[in-house]
């Protein structure tokens, strides 16, 4: 281990989590106003795809326009689709009181469905799009030298979500509104009984929420300059599964995040590491060397599984959600 | 669940309707030597479907040059993620097909079932996993690639190309198939440079792992880091992240199965390994109606000119004449039998 894989395993961390962390913070943006969210992968996906469709838009038929124009316009997009796609969720829940799993499964099916068949409608492909603009990285370090592989974590996107974390957990914790969401998922009556529009609350919830997910989108989307066929790859479920080791706390949820991401880098520098070791003489290594030699890759494969289920089970306690998530509220007003 | 249900409803709308059809059954007649008989040919195929800019849209072509060149009648189906592989199989046997293809090695087990139900129709499946446990019909071609061959060359490539004698492969997911281009990029690369070192990765252990550009991406990007300058991907829509990875590490990477130099930032794309599945499926589909269909294996490989690299005004520049020259030599030594290719990475 030197200087330059610790960087680049550092990098690689943030940047696996971030789709993660924008999807577990509309997770519990969502659920800590009452409305369990698992439309999440949906909303990513139909974030992704606009962000793309925006950006190549403006590339190819706004000629004259400055080079940030077009991701901009593709993350405005996104944030808008992340948006309407909640809404429908908040309409289904809120106001329809349907059951929240299944609204979230008719969306996340819908926008796997949506995305594809607008995939091959616009680009004429069943794979993936035409290559668009997309945001890049600030080079703060020199990108030949040891901290290089830093420079890809200064992207705008992943900042907006560093930026997203602190702003709802000051909304959450240190505001009217961010008590009353909580009121609405916790004890809506009661909520009720003091004034508290809980419909208008659990909406709110649950669009902030569509948002901030639609920015994990726009980053997968940004970070290949293209989109491809359900690209986001169950990501948006395992949002879901950070934001409940996080305890529906945002900088709990981002610790999470931040665990699975590491585990995912560190997979992927074991098995390269592992690589390099392939032809020395086994009596030349170290023991940390032998080891790592000796470990099927079936099991580095299986290591982001095992260290989640060694945190759930060992490290977090008991995690409960917010008491009224997931159940419809009836206003006394209406039954009245 | 939903979406499996849609799929079982469209599906019986579609056996519902065409049954009306006229029931021509392929003709029965013993045929002329090369006299072409306007056999009806179906296609299934893989997940994706059309437009995946691969095996689908080469399998296609095939089929177009065919009702081109043969005047045969084309039809396909395409299938989408879910079991629906079979009835559609099943249905162009009913409908009176003279041949069914299905493409994909997903289809081995229902269309060595489908071809011993339908004894007296034609089958062809690109990519058939074969199996010592299990016969092949007589009426079923299996149509296998020999992708270790052309691996070799890009591997060769690659070694040659490298400046730091290190270079990285990136898999979808660690099976026998995608091992067999993982073993010969590495034989190609050893034989040219021994002291070549190949750093073989995989994305995942599920189907998610061929379509998933952003670990893609991180693997690339790990591998870079790690000193490697050239990386070959085997990992579908995975690979648009080795490209991108490349592009910002200002590295380079081989695609795979046809010409993927546009799918990523000009000068990234040294060359691809090319499988010609629309030739395969051409060659297919003339046989049988030239009457010449030989069931069993079909093995394609550079002698066939069925697998190779991409050389062309794009990249001739990227790979140079000394190069070119070389892996000439060894592809006219793969072909006359001087070099063999293993389909196993640790031999």
């Amino acid at each position: 281990m030197n200087m330059t894989t610790i960087a680049a395993m550092a990098a690689s961390t943030v940047r696996i989590s971030t789709p993660y962390a924008a999807g577990a913070l509309g997770g519990t943006l969502s659920e800590r106003g009452g409305v369990v969210n698992i439309a999440l992968e949906g909303i990513m996906l139909t974030g992704a795809f606009a962000f793309v469709t925006a950006s190549w838009w403006v590339s190819t038929r706004l000629g004259a326009a400055p080079q940030w124009l077009a991701p901009v316009a593709g993350l405005a997009a996104a944030v808008t689709c992340g948006f309407l796609v909640s809404l429908a969720h908040a309409v289904l829940t809120v106001s329809f009181k349907a059951d929240n799993i299944i609204s979230g499964l008719a969306i996340n099916i819908f926008a796997f469905g949506a995305t594809s068949f607008l995939l091959v409608r616009i680009f004429g492909s069943s794979s993936n799009s035409a290559r668009v603009p997309s945001f890049s990285n600030w080079a703060l370090f020199n990108p030949g030298g040891t901290l290089g592989a830093i420079n890809d974590i200064f992207n705008p996107l992943i900042m907006l979500t560093i930026i997203m974390f602190v702003a709802s957990q000051i909304l959450l914790d240190h505001t009217r509104f961010g008590l009353r969401l909580r009121a609405a998922g916790e004890n809506p009556s009661a909520a009720d009984s003091l004034g508290v529009n809980v419909s208008r609350y659990r909406y709110s919830g649950v669009l902030l929420g569509g948002m901030a997910a639609s920015v994990g989108g726009a980053w997968l989307a940004s970070d290949q300059g293209l989109f491809s066929a359900g690209m986001t790859n169950g990501r948006g479920y395992i949002a879901l599964a950070a934001m409940i080791i996080g305890k529906w706390r945002p900088w709990s949820a981002a610790g999470a995040c931040l665990i699975f991401g590491f585990a995912e880098a560190a997979q992927n520098h074991l098995q390269i590491y592992k690589q390099s070791l392939r032809g020395l003489d086994a009596a030349a290594l170290d023991l940390p060397q032998r080891v790592a030699a000796t470990i099927p890759s079936q099991a580095i494969q299986a290591f982001p599984y095992l260290l989640t289920i060694l945190v759930i089970a060992g490290f977090i306690g008991r995690s409960t959600p917010p008491a009224a998530s997931g159940k419809p509220y009836e206003t006394g007003n209406e039954t009245a | 669940m939903i979406t499996r249900f849609c799929i079982c409803a469209s599906i019986l709308a579609l056996t519902a309707a065409p049954s009306c059809a006229a029931e021509t059954s392929a003709p029965q007649t013993t045929p002329e030597k090369n006299a072409v008989q306007k056999i009806k040919v179906g296609l299934v195929f893989d997940v994706g479907g059309l437009g995946d800019k691969s095996f689908n849209d080469a399998a296609y072509l095939g089929l177009k040059k065919a009702e081109k060149e043969l005047g045969i009648a084309g039809e396909y189906r395409e299938p989408g993620e879910g079991a629906h592989r079979e009835s559609h199989m099943r249905n162009f046997a009913k409908r009176g097909a003279g041949l069914i293809i299905g493409v994909g090695f997903l289809f081995t087990d229902e269309i060595r079932n489908i071809a011993a139900d339908f004894p007296l129709k034609k089958f062809a499946c690109v990519d058939y996993s074969v199996t010592p446990v299990q016969s092949i019909p007589d009426n079923l071609i299996a149509l296998k690639f020999r992708e270790e061959e052309g691996s070799f060359l890009v591997g060769a490539i690659a070694a040659l190309k490298s400046k730091t004698g290190k270079i990285g492969f990136v898999g979808g997911v660690e099976s026998p198939i995608i091992k067999k281009f993982e073993a010969g990029y590495t034989q190609g690369a050893k034989h040219v440079r021994p002291d070549a070192q190949v750093k073989a990765v995989y994305a995942g252990v599920s189907d998610t792992a061929f379509k998933d550009p952003q670990k893609g991406k991180e693997l690339a990007m790990s591998l870079f880091d790690s000193g490697v300058d050239i990386i070959y991907h085997a990992s579908g829509s995975t690979g648009l992240g080795v490209f991108k990875a490349a592009e910002e590490r200002k590295q380079m990477a081989i695609g795979v199965d046809r010409d993927q130099s546009d799918e990523a930032a000009p000068g990234v794309v040294l060359t691809s390994m090319i499988k010609r599945t629309d030739q395969a499926v051409f060659d297919t589909i003339k046989e049988t109606a030239e009457g010449q269909f030989h069931g069993g294996v079909h093995s394609l490989g550079l002698k066939e000119g069925a697998v190779g690299y991409v050389y062309n005004d794009k990249n001739k520049e990227m790979i140079g004449s000394d190069i070119r020259a070389k892996v000439e030599e060894l592809k006219s030594k793969i072909i006359s039998g001087e070099i063999k290719v293993s389909q196993s990475p640790d031999k």
